[in-house]
């Protein structure tokens, strides 16, 4: 698929985009490479969903470019952006799981759309991937009988059963509890490190951006822009930017005993 | 000069909030004592009624047994330090707890902020661009909605096969399981009430037995069909809407396009299929369920037996009464699909969108279905049928 083997697998060039007539990202470079994972970080409503959704094509940009193994996304017509709409699989904030359909067809309807396998192939290929995201057994379920650990790994295998070259997540962790969540970490690696897939992840999770990243990068609402790129242990300990190394030492913060007053006045003992 | 406050009933327990003034020991200063509980959920002084008319002066607060404080006693602060800072007089808080001068210092350097205001188009003019603009996206968003099924519907015929015949065949399902018992009641209901009304008219002149044409003609040709599309609106249209928004908010929608799925022929064309085969199929039943009415009315009330009654119908509405109906049907069918899977479709990510979009979806179905049959009837006045 890639022959050269180092070639950025993704490579954004001056993307500015928003909607309507609000610009949420202003000219943002950047490129992924094969096999990494990449996660792009910063607070709630500083773009990251919407970056996302210009990677995967959801929504286009006002101007630049996105190209997934040097193939332009943003210039292709039907043809090759089924192509290139193959090669990637999505993990949504909500899962989005198709409600009407069990567990099993959920994850077969990637494989109907874009394979000519047999039905028996698919169910077989079906079972392997539950199997693979710790489902076994569950494929008759309906989204709406899983918890929301099962639903991520649910909505991860859907997103895998094309053996995808990138996954893309967004928020994977949001709503799971600590170990749920980890769990869920552990498997997004297993998967890099066995399928060699590359892995864009939207995060704010900070535990996960230590646990995952080989690289972040971070956007940041008054810029509309990514304001640092790099390791994050190494953000976090020498970034020049205050706000980097805020929004990455929270831990080491909030565990210092500060004399702060409340931030709402409520019920106080006057000594 | 105090301004004590009763203790409220039940609330025994607690010190009663208390502010008391007195001259400061200069004599052009005031000491505000500051004492007992201070709870938002119980009444507390005033900074007005401890004041009233007295003329300003410089302000002392001290704490004077002050027990647990919420926001309330900060809010009598802060307006004691308005009043302060209006006529140019120091207000000074020195002596009471460090956290509430803490919050009282952070309170007054962050300032009240005041909401930003949203930018509004204020102009005429401007309000009718704005207008103009949101009207002509809707109709080319619209207008390439429809043009997007209508391609749908010509590959169906190109490679039926690549169509989702299940969805459609449990879509169809659900139309009829749901429209059913209440298509049979209003339909019914309707016949008897124009049954009742011509016989009101015609019974007088000693032609009762007409009847039976006027309901037949009526039920056939326009209230069965009407009558029928109206419910299928309000239900399957409505259905659809408020599935496919939920859809849409759920990302489900996304998740189709990035797997390079077309929405429309996935979701909308099995859906508009469906309703558009099953709205000539109902608008029959509504028809039957009609006349029978028509029948009821006139056995019951004016004694014409069932068999006269069904031959004077018989003589009178002819087939081709029967198919234009039918033919409007498919149209009102068609009307109600597309509403409610372009409203769907195009829904806000919020519930309050789905709301929207189910309504609009209603709404935009029962408007479509009208002009429809107004258009009809001009068409089949000119055909002459
Ligand atoms: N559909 C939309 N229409 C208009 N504005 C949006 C929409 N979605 C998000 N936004 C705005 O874009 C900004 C970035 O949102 P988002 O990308 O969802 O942030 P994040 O995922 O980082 O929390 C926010 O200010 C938000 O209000
Ligand atoms: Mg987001």
């Amino acid at each position: 698929m890639n022959p050269n083997p180092s070639a950025p697998v993704i490579e954004v060039k001056n993307l500015t985009c928003g909607y309507g007539e609000t610009v949420v990202l202003q000219d943002v470079s950047f490129v992924v490479h094969p096999r990494e994972v990449l996660l792009v970080i910063g607070g709630s409503g500083c773009g990251k969903s919407t970056l996302l959704r210009c990677l995967i094509g959801l929504l286009k940009p006002f101007q630049g470019d996105v190209a997934h193994f040097g193939r332009s996304f943003t210039a292709a017509d039907a043809t090759q952006r089924r192509e290139i709409l193959k090669t990637f699989g999505v993990l949504y904030q909500n899962n989005a799981l198709w409600s009407s359909m069990t567990l099993a067809e959920n994850v077969s309807l990637p494989l109907e759309e874009h394979t000519s396998l047999s039905r028996a192939d698919r169910e077989e290929i079906v079972t392997l991937k539950l199997n693979e995201v710790g489902l076994s057994g569950s494929e008759k379920l309906y989204p709406s009988e899983l918890s929301g650990g099962m639903k991520k790994r649910a909505a991860l295998a859907r997103a895998l059963a094309l053996d995808p070259e990138i996954v893309f997540f967004d928020e994977p962790s949001e709503g799971l509890d600590p170990i749920t969540s980890r769990e869920m970490d552990r498997l997004i690696l297993q998967v890099r490190d066995i399928l060699g897939t590359t892995m864009v992840i939207v995060s704010h999770q900070l535990s996960s951006i230590f646990r995952l990243a080989d690289r972040v990068i971070m956007l940041d609402p008054k810029t509309k822009g990514i304001i640092a790129e790099g390791k994050p242990k190494e953000l976090a300990a020498n970034s020049k930017d205050p706000r980097v190394r805020d929004f990455l030492n929270q831990d080491t913060d909030s565990a210092k005993p500060t004399s702060r007053t409340p931030e709402v006045a409520t019920e106080v003992h006057s000594p | 000069m105090t301004a004590a406050h009763p203790s409220p009933a039940g609330n025994a327990g607690h010190n009663v909030a208390t502010a008391q003034l007195a001259t400061g020991s200069s004599g052009s200063d005031c000491v505000v004592k500051v004492g007992g509980d201070w709870r938002l959920s119980t009444s507390v002084p005033t900074w007005k009624e401890l004041f009233g008319q007295h003329t300003a002066t410089d302000v002392r607060v001290v704490s004077d047994g002050l027990g647990k404080w919420d926001s309330s006693l900060l809010l009598f602060l802060l307006h004691g330090r308005a009043w302060c800072v209006e006529s140019k007089h120091d207000f000074v808080t020195e002596a009471l707890p460090e956290n509430l001068q803490n919050l009282l210092r952070k309170v007054v350097e962050s300032g009240t902020p005041k909401p930003k205001a949203i930018p509004t188009a204020t102009g005429l003019s401007e309000r009718a661009q704005t207008l103009a603009m949101h009207f002509s996206n809707v109709t080319k968003e619209n207008i390439s909605f429809v043009g997007e099924c209508a391609l749908g519907f010509v590959s169906v015929l190109k490679h039926p096969r690549n169509f989702r015949w299940m969805d459609c065949l449990v879509e169809m399902q659900q139309c009829w399981v749901s429209s059913l018992p209440i298509v049979s009641l209003v339909s019914f209901l309707v016949g008897v009430i124009l049954a009742f009304q011509a016989a009101i008219q015609l019974r007088p002149y000693g032609a009762a037995v007409f009847v039976a044409d006027l309901v037949g003609l009526s039920v056939v040709r326009e209230m069965g069909p009407m009558m029928a599309a109206v419910i299928m609106a309000g239900g399957i249209g409505a259905a659809f809407a408020a599935q496919l928004g939920n859809m849409k908010v759920d990302e489900e929608i996304d998740a189709l396009e990035t797997l390079g799925i077309s929405t429309v022929d996935f979701l909308a064309l099995p859906r508009l299929l469906a309703v558009t085969l099953m709205m000539p199929i109902l608008a029959l039943y509504a028809n039957v369920l009609g006349i029978l009415g028509g029948m009821f009315v006139s056995a019951t009330m004016l004694n014409i037996p069932a068999a006269a009654y069904w031959v004077e119908t018989q003589n009178r509405v002819g087939l081709s009464d029967v198919t234009s109906g039918l033919i409007k049907s498919v149209f009102f069918g068609l009307a109600i699909g597309l509403a409610g899977c372009l409203r769907g479709m195009k829904c806000k990510r919020s519930a309050a969108g789905v709301g929207q979009a189910t309504n609009s979806a209603v709404v935009t179905g029962i408007l479509l279905i009208v002009i429809a049959d107004a258009v009809f009837a001009l068409i089949f006045n000119v055909l002459g049928i």
